[in-house]
């Protein structure tokens, strides 16, 4: 038995890796939550489907590696094999893979067409806002409440940091720039990751199913900051997130000062002109 | 020695010429010519840069599993030397300083360890002794690669220190524009950048030396009966290796060059007009970030293949002679290393899926990604064709061959979650990635290579090394590193980004803590494993059993010469009569070898064997 132990050595290192990847939902190690847009549902299946092809693939060649092993020390007073192989083996070998792995790459092609070709976006994806990365932070830009998001900044656009209010239900997509280096637009819970590349304009889209907030990083290296471009997407109901939109025109609009009626020997004390 | 007349010096064996004149100390192992010694210099050189390259590490591991702690020793160390100010007050990690860690950990485990470990001393040391050749094609040509090294790690540590210990570069070893490109975008964009750039270059031209000498090496400098087919896996995978070093490579040089005339001399390339980086003046021009891209990884894909084709034909050729059994499906192999090679040209769109590139260029990449894995797939089933029905015995060398099978089976079944395009637009950049290529890289290549330096340390120095300390450093590492490697796939699922100096401010990491601080230990027991490796090769040198000429009873040419090959290195010019792999032969009764040089009488005729030397 002592003359076992390195084929058990290397069967037993695989059943610890099946077993971590058994109990790691459990263990709170895997995705951070379950997708929370229909997109990300997608995602998370075709990695289910191939994690089960890879995990099949992964107990099969170390049961096959561990069992030659195996044989392989009760042989050690015999001669070996003398083979130089199996042509027949070999073109089975080859074929198979390469089935599944065309299987597999072919099975992709939907999910990412709809991700970034134009013409397969969902219907109704509705440009929402313009998120501008920059060192270290994410610059919002949405329109004006019930105008559309022009390509140029507006006079009335509205502005946020950091806080990217989204409506819940509907896909919706950002125009996703950058001011300065690569960066990359990541939320994981939405399954969502996008470099903002200098120079271009990057249409995102993504949905939400739920209310709630959302996590958003960095997820290209842009800096010595990159760990902290932290943000959030909050996603909201329709009318949440016009109050949303109304709340932040008004703090925009609000131009500091608070204003006693008819109190005319302020207005001259901070020189502003009233227009009306 | 280079004439090639055989049976003329089949005879006249044991004197060689070259023995007799005296080499000075300086010729001989300094500015050497001798394949021999560049190979072992290049050895020395890559495991000394192994330690500065793992140091590094744990560097990085430290910040990830204790962030903004005071580092134990090295803060201590920093403190007693006057405080060098690369670590912030109090001797922590600063954020500036980690992207630093990362980007020369993977800038020296790439340029300066994995590289030059295969091509420059493996397949310098093995190239012209398995082929039956004196020595290289252009000896002075390979002296100069060897040279073109030290320039080069002289630039990478000149970027450490030309602006201070604080800005060393910190663009990751990818180093994409902008960052990499306008001096104002990190601490580490000025002269760090350009020494860094530079030191990338005279990697290249050593590369480039060496790819050209083996070459030409390979295909002109066979010994007679050496046929293409009846080469080891290892030459066929240096062939290949040095093909596509030699036609990806200047693809590499030029964009380095692109890059450092955009910093220095004001072209314009990679920049695109209007931007305002940490507040500075806004850029003028019109390049374009994504060219950067597409030139980087299209050397610096086939470039994994540079760095794990070698160790796959030497493990080949261990794995056949270990379980005394030829190599299941030479040809294949051969085939499969090939269409690696081809293919691995065309797949480097897969690292820019998220990128922003044409989406349609997404698709075609994943198709090509997808099946580069069958070569590969196939050589794993050859692998382990190749041990069954062998006989094994665990010894160092085994041990890490079959390792090196297992860990790339795990890096190449990873592979496939990013191959797949829409898989990939969440795990890009996360950890997932981390555990990919380390598997593939340490885990494949770097087991290779320690089975290797086990494996061809007595042709070296004549010497062998321990088994039992190759053993325990094998255990080590195999159990530190996959305690390292292994549970990064979880992080990566877990959506724990690559480069992060401190995750935890984001909510949905913080749990991921304790198991940075597992994977921590891990990396330090693998880390200090090594030592075990250094100390085991060190004092084999000096103490290790003789070996004398064919310690394995391997088959390859480089086992008829003296443990260590003089100067010329064989004193029986080489005459190949068949492959490298007919272990347990039934033409021969009583020993389960049979060397390429050995001359069998016809079928029929029994006895008068020619002896074998050994």
């Amino acid at each position: 038995m002592v003359n076992k132990f390195w084929p058990l050595f290397f069967m037993f290192w695989p059943i610890l890796a099946i077993v971590s990847f058994v109990i790691a939902p459990s263990m709170d190690w895997w995705f951070p939550g379950p997708a929370m847009s229909k997109f990300g549902e997608q995602i998370d299946n075709l990695f289910y489907l191939i994690l089960v092809i890879v995990a099949v693939t992964f107990v099969g060649t170390h049961v096959a590696l561990g069992y030659v092993l195996w044989r392989g020390v009760d042989n050690r007073d015999t001669k070996a094999w003398f083979s130089h192989g199996s042509h027949n083996l070999e073109v089975l070998w080859s074929i198979a893979p390469a089935g599944i792995l065309m299987f597999i790459s072919l099975y992709q092609l939907d999910v990412w067409m709809q991700f970034r070709v134009k013409s397969h976006f969902p219907e109704g994806t509705t440009p929402i806002a313009e998120v501008t990365a920059r060192q270290f932070e994410w610059r919002i830009r949405y329109a004006a409440p019930g105008k559309k998001l022009m390509t140029t900044p507006q006079p009335d656009d509205l502005y946020t940091v950091n806080d990217l209010h989204v409506p819940f239900g509907r896909p919706v997509s950002i125009r996703l720039r950058t001011m300065d280096v690569q960066h990359s637009f990541f939320v994981p819970e939405l399954r969502v990751k996008q470099d903002a590349v200098p120079g271009t304009v990057i249409p995102v889209w993504f949905d939400t199913m739920r209310p709630g907030e959302y996590d958003l990083t960095c997820a290209e290296l842009c800096g010595w900051g990159h760990y902290k471009m932290r943000g959030r997407v909050v996603a909201e109901k329709e009318s949440g997130f016009q109050q949303y939109l109304l709340t932040l025109q008004a703090e925009q609009n609000f131009d500091g000062v608070t204003r006693p009626e008819h109190s005319g020997a302020q207005i001259a004390e901070y020189g502003i002109e009233d227009s009306q | 020695m280079s004439a090639l007349n055989p049976a003329a010096d089949l005879s006249a064996h044991g004197h060689d010429d070259h023995g007799h004149h005296e080499i000075s100390f300086v010729k001989k192992y300094i500015f050497s010519t001798d394949h021999k010694m560049i190979g072992i210099q290049f050895l020395l050189t890559t495991l000394i840069m192994l330690l500065v390259g793992g140091s590094l590490a744990l560097g990085v591991r430290f910040q990830l599993a204790w962030p903004w702690r005071a580092m134990p020793v090295v803060s201590q160390v920093a403190e007693l030397v006057g405080g060098p100010n690369f670590i912030a007050e109090g001797g922590q990690i600063s954020p500036e300083f980690y992207t630093m860690l990362f980007t020369m950990h993977a800038s020296v485990m790439i340029f300066l360890v994995i590289i030059p470990i295969l091509a420059g001393a493996f397949g310098n040391f093995l190239i012209p002794l398995m082929i039956g050749a004196d020595d290289m094609a252009f000896p002075a040509l390979n002296m100069m690669s060897y040279w073109f090294m030290w320039p080069a790690i002289i630039c990478f540590g000149l970027s450490f220190t030309v602006e201070g210990l604080n800005a060393a570069p910190a663009q990751g070893w990818t180093s994409y524009p902008v960052l990499s490109a306008i001096r104002d975008s990190a601490p580490g964009a000025g002269d760090a950048q350009t020494w860094w750039l530079l030191g990338l270059t005279l990697v290249g031209v050593s590369s480039m030396m060496g790819s050209v000498n083996y070459m030409t090496t390979i295909i002109n400098m066979r010994a007679p009966g050496m046929t293409l087919f009846r080469m080891p896996l290892t030459i066929w995978s240096m062939f290949i290796t040095a093909i596509l070093q030699a036609f990806a490579l200047p693809v590499l040089t030029a964009a380095g060059f692109m890059l450092l005339t955009e910093r220095t001399l004001g072209f314009n390339f990679f920049v695109p007009g209007g931007l305002v980086v940490n507040d500075g003046d806004p850029t003028v021009g019109g390049g374009q970030p994504l060219l950067w891209q597409h030139l980087f990884w299209f050397y610096s894909h086939p470039a994994v293949y540079i760095m794990l084709l070698p160790a796959m034909g030497m493990v080949s050729d261990m794995l056949a002679c270990k379980v005394r059994k030829p190599i299941f499906g030479y040809k294949p192999m051969v085939y499969s290393m090939a269409a690696i090679a081809g293919l691995g040209f065309i797949v480097w769109g897969h690292h820019m899926f998220t990128s922003g590139m044409n989406p349609a260029l997404g698709m075609t990449f994943m198709i090509s990604t997808m099946m580069i894995a069958l070569p590969s797939a196939v050589k794993v089933f050859n692998w382990i064709g190749t041990i069954w029905g062998g006989k094994v015995v665990f010894d160092t060398v085994t041990l890490n061959c079959v390792a090196f099978v297992s860990m790339f089976i795990v890096g190449g079944l990873s592979g496939i979650f990013m191959a797949a395009v829409p898989v990939d637009i969440y795990f890009h950049d996360t950890y997932f990635i981390v555990a990919h290529f380390h598997y593939v890289l340490f885990g494949a290549t770097l087991f290779g290579c320690f089975g290797a330096i086990h494996f061809w340390f007595p042709k070296m120095f004549g010497r062998l090394m321990s088994d039992r300390v190759g053993r325990l450093h094998f255990t080590l590492t195999f159990i530190g590193f996959n305690g390292t490697f292994f549970p990064m796939h979880l992080l990566g699922i877990a959506g724990f980004p690559r480069r992060y100096a401190d995750p935890y401010i984001h909510p949905y990491m913080e749990h991921l803590m304790p198991m940075n601080q597992f994977i921590t230990i891990c990396a330090v027991i693998m880390g200090v494993a090594q030592f075990l490796l250094i100390g085991n090769f060190i004092v084999s040198i000096f103490t290790g059993k003789k070996a004398g000429r064919n310690p394995w009873n391997a088959n390859g040419l480089e086992w008829t010469a003296p443990s260590p090959p003089g100067h010329g290195n064989f004193d029986i010019l080489p005459v190949v009569y068949r492959g490298p792999y007919e272990y347990s032969s039934p033409l021969v009764d009583g020993r389960d070898f049979l060397m390429q040089t050995e001359l069998l009488p016809p079928a029929g005729d029994a006895g008068n064997e020619p002896a074998v030397d050994s």
